[in-house]
């Protein structure tokens, strides 16, 4: 027990800052009025893996490790759609995932949010559309925020999470297979995959 | 392997490890694996290809690893309704890799398991995607199979089904477990949620470009993939990589390798009910992710291997960062370790929970970091050491015990090997280029790579076409063989013990499903 006080004070405080939300990768806006008013800013996410390869999962653990430490924000990963506020939802959809992609949005309550997260959630990324994907999430669900990047890094998803519950008015009028117009310039991290 | 005896003959194949290939017939194909089997070896990978273009029919091809390295065995079935032997009577493994070849490809086999795997009501069942004539229609609707589950029956037997959207951040599978009050009797799984079409995809590739998808086949070993892609392409061109490339790939690897045990160290404690070593290890974790962005311009290192060499250099300054980090590593690991491995709950769960025995192990071809915990000392890094790991003598690690308390000493002793060699490299790294151009490969050629990735050994078998475009593409992640064998882990431990359990095994299912 002794080792793990000391080990705690000799860490002592990671945490920093978090940053800006970015209000770029807002795509459609349409719930914010409403999710303020119910929500506050205590927010719990379920994440929805549809396709992807692991990456976005990754950085996803991380906003949960001390220098990002989203729980101190009063954001919550939850176990069940049903539970959640927000759906933060990585991959290019493979046909395999659809109807179980679609299953949790439906048990997920009303008002709620979609982010998708990384370039194949945002465009179908390196692996498209084919006869095993339906590529990035607004095909299959009406997506609220659009992080791009391959993974995004912690920050990034960060700033798309609290675009989701801060931004105000929408930009355009939603739209239930709306694509993402608007997204942020790519992410540092890695250059935009080829288009398939 | 010698495969005189069978009257079979071999020759050399281009692998960065030695390897050989051999046209067999349906009973050479069976015989050849037994005497594998007899001689110690297992099963690395099995799949099939399309060759009706070039008059081959299909071709099932099996690949086999024992200590001399690599036999592939080349199976033709001259049309769709030949069979090949059930393989999976020798070697269990082969079991699921039968099933996704006839569903991508339509290969037969004579198994009496003929469910399938691979596919899952997203296409016609009577449709392959992996043939060169498939043509997929926008018909074709996601549809829900009724996958035939093994049933246990009896007083007070209850099925919980499990997935395919888990409760935690983790990729999409289903669990199908029975129980008898908290007691697992069996668990089966049900994967290939995302299958997103891998194979297919890098057919649509040139052989040059596809490194970045193959980066992405499981994007928690993206260095080994892309080493494994980059060294195939490599021995397809006949070119040499400049020795600083390869020294640089270790450095990632190594890197990809420290990065992947932190964070499963500090779920593992998770898991076991010990918040105190998640928040410690995924702090460490990051800390290499920032140094990984920093000098290499990705968290997670991905798109730093390239066929020919690798994408960016480390100068003596970034050197000299990755070195104060290992010091600082290595002294918080430590300490870290202590504290595990005295606190009495966290090793009241570990300890004998998950239990795979040697034997077992062994007869169900257990792969990778999970086969080093139960006594199966195979690493290619040492087995077949190609440069630079020829020069850096690398420490098997390994544990008799096969249960979730060994799976963590194995990381924590390969983590502190991985930083051991990072010190190495760092200080006996030739100067040089760092990649060498690659022009073209020739066509219809067939070369592999492998690399021990921080699971266990990734192998890429790359087939080339006209015109530098890549004619088929299989990569095989060791999650293959040890999915399978978590199954067997679980019998008889509590339900509660099972989410431990599966992270100690920390299995690809974007690997796996392809």
């Amino acid at each position: 027990m002794l080792h793990v006080l000391r080990q705690i004070a000799r860490t002592g405080l990671k945490t920093e800052a978090p940053p800006d939300a970015a209000r770029d990768m807002v795509i459609a806006a349409r719930l914010h009025q409403e999710i303020l008013r119910t929500l506050g800013r205590a927010l719990t996410i379920r994440h929805v893996d549809a396709g992807s390869c692991n990456g976005c999962e990754l950085e996803i653990h991380a906003l949960g490790n001390p220098y990002y430490n989203i729980e101190g924000l009063g954001i919550k990963f939850v176990a069940s759609p049903r539970h959640a506020d927000m759906l933060l939802v990585t991959g290019p959809v493979s046909k395999h995932m659809a109807i179980a992609l679609r299953r949790t949005y439906d048990a997920t309550p009303d008002p709620k949010l979609v982010v998708a997260v990384g370039d194949c959630g945002c465009t179908g990324g390196i692996f498209g559309e084919s006869y095993a994907s339906l590529g990035r999430v607004s095909n299959v669900i009406p997506v609220d925020v659009a992080v791009p990047g391959c993974p995004p890094t912690p920050t990034a998803l960060l700033q798309g999470i609290l675009a989701a519950i801060t931004t105000a008015a929408p930009r355009s009028e939603p739209s239930l297979t709306a694509t993402p117009d608007v997204v942020a310039e790519p992410s540092p991290q890695g250059e935009p995959p080829p288009t398939p | 392997m010698n495969v005189s005896p069978l009257g079979i003959a071999a020759a050399t194949l281009t692998s960065p490890i030695p390897a050989q290939r051999c046209p067999v017939s349906s009973g050479q194909l069976l015989a050849a694996c037994r005497l594998a089997w007899e001689q110690r070896g297992q099963l690395a990978a099995l799949w099939a290809s399309d060759d009706r273009d070039r008059e081959r029919g299909f071709c099932l091809r099996v690949l086999l690893r024992d200590a001399d390295g690599l036999t592939l065995l080349e199976n033709i079935l001259p049309d769709e309704g030949a069979r090949y032997p059930d393989l999976s009577l020798i070697f269990p493994a082969a079991n699921r890799m039968q099933r996704a070849a006839f569903d991508l490809v339509g290969a037969q086999c004579e198994a009496e398991d003929q469910r399938p795997w691979a596919w899952q009501a997203a296409w016609p069942i009577d449709r392959f995607p992996l043939r060169r004539d498939f043509e997929p229609s926008p018909k074709w609707e996601p549809g829900e199979e009724d996958y035939a589950f093994v049933k246990v029956t009896g007083d007070g037997v209850h099925e919980i089904p499990v997935g395919p959207v888990h409760a935690g951040i983790i990729e999409p599978g289903h669990f199908r477990f029975q129980v008898v009050g908290e007691k697992v009797l069996r668990l089966e799984e049900r994967l290939g949620y995302v299958h997103k079409g891998i194979e297919k995809r890098f057919e649509t590739l040139g052989i040059l470009e596809a490194h970045r998808l193959a980066g992405r086949v499981s994007g928690d070993s993206t260095v080994a993939y892309a080493w494994a892609y980059a060294q195939a392409v490599e021995m397809l061109a006949a070119v040499a990589v400049p020795p600083r490339a390869l020294w640089l790939r270790a450095l990632c690897l190594e890197r990809e390798r420290i990065a992947n045990h932190l964070g499963d160290l500090g779920y593992l404690g998770n898991d076991g009910g010990f918040a105190f070593g998640l928040s410690q290890f995924s702090r460490l974790r990051e800390d290499v992710l920032r140094v990984n962005r920093e000098l290499f311009g990705h968290r997670m290192l991905m798109d730093s291997v390239v066929p020919g060499g690798v994408a960016r250099d480390v100068d003596d300054e970034g050197a000299a960062a990755m070195r104060k980090q290992c010091v600082a590593l290595r002294r918080e690991i430590r300490v870290l370790r202590d504290i595990y491995d005295e606190h009495a709950g966290l090793q009241d769960r570990f300890r004998t929970c998950g239990q795979v025995s040697n034997e077992l192990a062994v007869k169900l071809g257990l792969a990778g970091l999970a086969a080093r915990a139960s006594g199966v000392a195979q690493d290619l890094r040492c087995d077949f050491s190609v440069p630079p790991y020829d020069a850096l003598s690398v420490n098997k690690m390994t544990r008799a015990d096969g249960d979730v308390a060994a799976r963590v000493a194995v990381r924590f002793d390969e983590t502190l090997e991985s930083l051991r060699l990072i010190d190495a490299i760092l200080e006996a790294m030739p100067e040089g280029e760092i990649a060498a151009p690659i022009a073209g490969v020739p066509a219809f050629a067939l070369a592999f790579g492998c690399v021990e990735g921080w699971r266990g050994p990734v192998l890429i078998a790359l087939e080339s076409g006209p015109a530098n475009a890549v004619r088929r593409c299989h990569p095989h992640d060791p999650s293959w063989q040890n999915w399978p064998v978590l199954e067997h882990a679980v019998i008889g431990n509590i339900v509660p013990d099972f989410p431990l359990i599966n992270k100690s095994f920390n299995l690809s299912y974007s690997g796996h499903d392809l």
